[in-house]
């Protein structure tokens, strides 16, 4: 090595970064505000035309006045109830039945094949059967909402129970357990991760079949909203309902979020 | 409460894993049971807590558990099995639940088997924020909860790094010299078996049989680190296996 100590020494090369996501928290905020901006300014401007694009400070102005005129909560408030209605009834069947498949052999063999028959079904074309069996009023829409859920949910919660840790219920089965005991103390926590990122999907399925059943046949709701403003091409109403709804999906899964927090502070 | 193997032989399959195993477990000792990978020692130990039952031969219980027991045949498992999202009380605290054990009588439980593990100021930590050491510690304090008649310990020191495992070696013979248990100790480390069985059952690679039978008289509290008597019977161990642990090793896995 002698011979090489005359040479200049070069630092190594850093090769190790990347492939580690982190927590960048404006950024998104961000993106919204630059791509609302583009907008703005290429409406005003007159290179995007009024037909394309509404201009997002009529927007805006719109769902102010929705505000004020009490009209926003007269669309919400329904919508928000069939919502709440169906998903609960979907998810927490779905969860129920999926945990038996995750526990019963002769339920899995019965049971897994059907929801996959019915997974792929859209729920949507449905709706007329819906009707006919649950009325036009609210019980069409909670069964579509439910309907829609309760699939997704079922495949979550039996792939969770699937992923329970083994040798943690052995463990339960070696100090005795009972085994009502091993499915609430120990299946029951260990699936809770997987139930809970897909409710996150349930729930954005369950929000576009919400729009789906409000288009046919409601009154109020935001579905029924876009849906009328859709039909006059009143871009502003119909984005100002668009807007609601992304809304609706970002309050879902901040919700979900705080669940998880809370529920899952174990995880590493 | 004594263990006796009468005969014990199994097949998976084809397969025959295990032949013609008989084994005295006398109460208040600690019988090591060494053997290549692969000799079904860990079998063994699952047909003694009646996790799984042995092709032929009997697992026979010779008089009763002690006043108390809530769980006589009670596992260590080599991955500590804790539930994360309960912290170490409640770990523990889940095995008493199922036997109507709460409120101050756990509470008793839970403090006298924390303190005799060293982890009195850790009962409200979760898993995670242990190192592997004190988790195994969290999971022999839970066996401990509900007064085994007899410990049955699978590899519980493997996943832990060699000063770990010199120390939670310290730990199980300071245990046991404060209150004797028995206990089966199945390992594949040489070590262990010396510092801590009153007995060491060697088996042969599979199918497994008892190859030698070995008493060490010391007491496990003058075991120390480097005691020449310990070293013999450790090398007298190697030399009966290591042709066993090459040949084994060379083998081809077939299932």
């Amino acid at each position: 090595m002698s011979d090489l100590s005359a040479t200049q020494p070069i630092e190594v090369r850093f090769r190790g970064g990347g492939f580690a996501p982190k927590a960048r928290r404006w950024v998104g905020v961000v993106v919204f505000v630059v791509l609302i901006a583009l907008i703005e300014a290429g409406t005003r401007a007159g290179w995007i035309s009024a037909l394309t694009l509404p201009k997002p400070s009529d927007v805006l102005e719109t769902l102010v006045g929705l505000w004020d005129s009490g009209l926003l909560f007269k669309h919400f408030n329904p919508s928000l109830s069939r919502l709440a209605v169906g998903a609960a009834l979907g998810v927490s069947v779905g969860v129920g039945v999926g945990i038996l498949i995750g526990l019963f052999s002769y339920i899995r063999a019965g049971m897994v094949p059907l929801v996959a028959a019915i997974f792929p079904i859209p729920k949507i074309a449905l709706l007329p059967l819906f009707v006919i069996w649950f009325g036009i009023d609210e019980g069409s829409k909670y069964a579509l909402i439910a309907f829609g859920t309760f699939t997704p949910t079922v495949v979550a919660t039996y792939g969770a129970v699937d992923n329970v840790d083994r040798s943690l219920i052995r463990m339960g089965q070696s100090f005795g357990l009972s085994w009502l005991s091993i499915v609430r103390k120990i299946v029951l926590p260990g699936a809770m991760p997987g139930i809970l990122s897909g409710l996150r999907i349930s729930l954005a399925i369950a929000i576009i079949l919400l729009v789906a059943a409000e288009m046919l046949g409601a009154e109020y709701g935001i579905g029924a909203y876009i849906l009328e403003a859709g039909s006059l091409y009143d871009l502003e109403r119909l984005f100002a309902g668009v807007v609601i709804l992304s809304l609706l999906g970002v309050i879902v899964s901040g919700a979900i979020g705080i669940v998880e927090r809370r529920l899952l502070g174990w995880r590493t | 409460m004594d263990i006796r193997l009468d005969a014990v032989s199994h097949f998976y399959g084809e397969t025959e894993v295990l032949r013609d195993i008989s084994v005295d477990i006398p109460n208040g000792q600690i019988v090591c049971v060494v053997g290549p990978s692969g000799c079904g020692k860990s079998t063994l130990l699952r047909f003694i807590g009646g996790l799984e039952r042995p092709s032929s031969g009997r697992v026979l219980q010779i008089g009763a558990p002690p006043e108390g027991s809530l769980n006589p045949l009670t596992y260590v498992f080599q991955d500590f099995a804790l539930l994360p999202w309960r912290s170490v009380r409640g770990n523990i605290s889940l095995v008493l639940e199922d036997h109507g054990i709460r409120g101050t009588k756990a509470d008793r439980i839970i403090g006298d088997v924390l303190d005799r593990t060293r982890l009195t100021d850790f009962g409200n930590a979760l898993p995670k924020q242990l190192s592997g050491g004190m988790k195994q510690r969290v999971a022999i304090a839970r066996a401990l909860a509900v007064n085994p008649a007899v410990m049955l310990m699978d590899e519980p020191l493997s996943a832990l790094d060699a000063q770990t495992r010199e120390l939670l070696m310290d730990d199980l013979v300071a245990l046991w010299t404060r209150q004797p248990f028995t206990a089966v100790y199945v390992t594949h480390n040489l070590a262990e078996a010396v510092r801590l069985g009153h007995k060491i059952v060697v088996l042969s690679r599979r199918p497994g049989q008892v190859r030698e039978t070995i008493e060490i008289d010391t007491a496990l509290a003058d075991r120390g680190y480097g005691n020449a008597e310990l070293e013999r019977v450790q090398k007298h161990l190697w030399t009966l296996m290591r042709d066993e642990a090459r040949a084994a090793d060379e083998e081809l896995v077939d299932v």
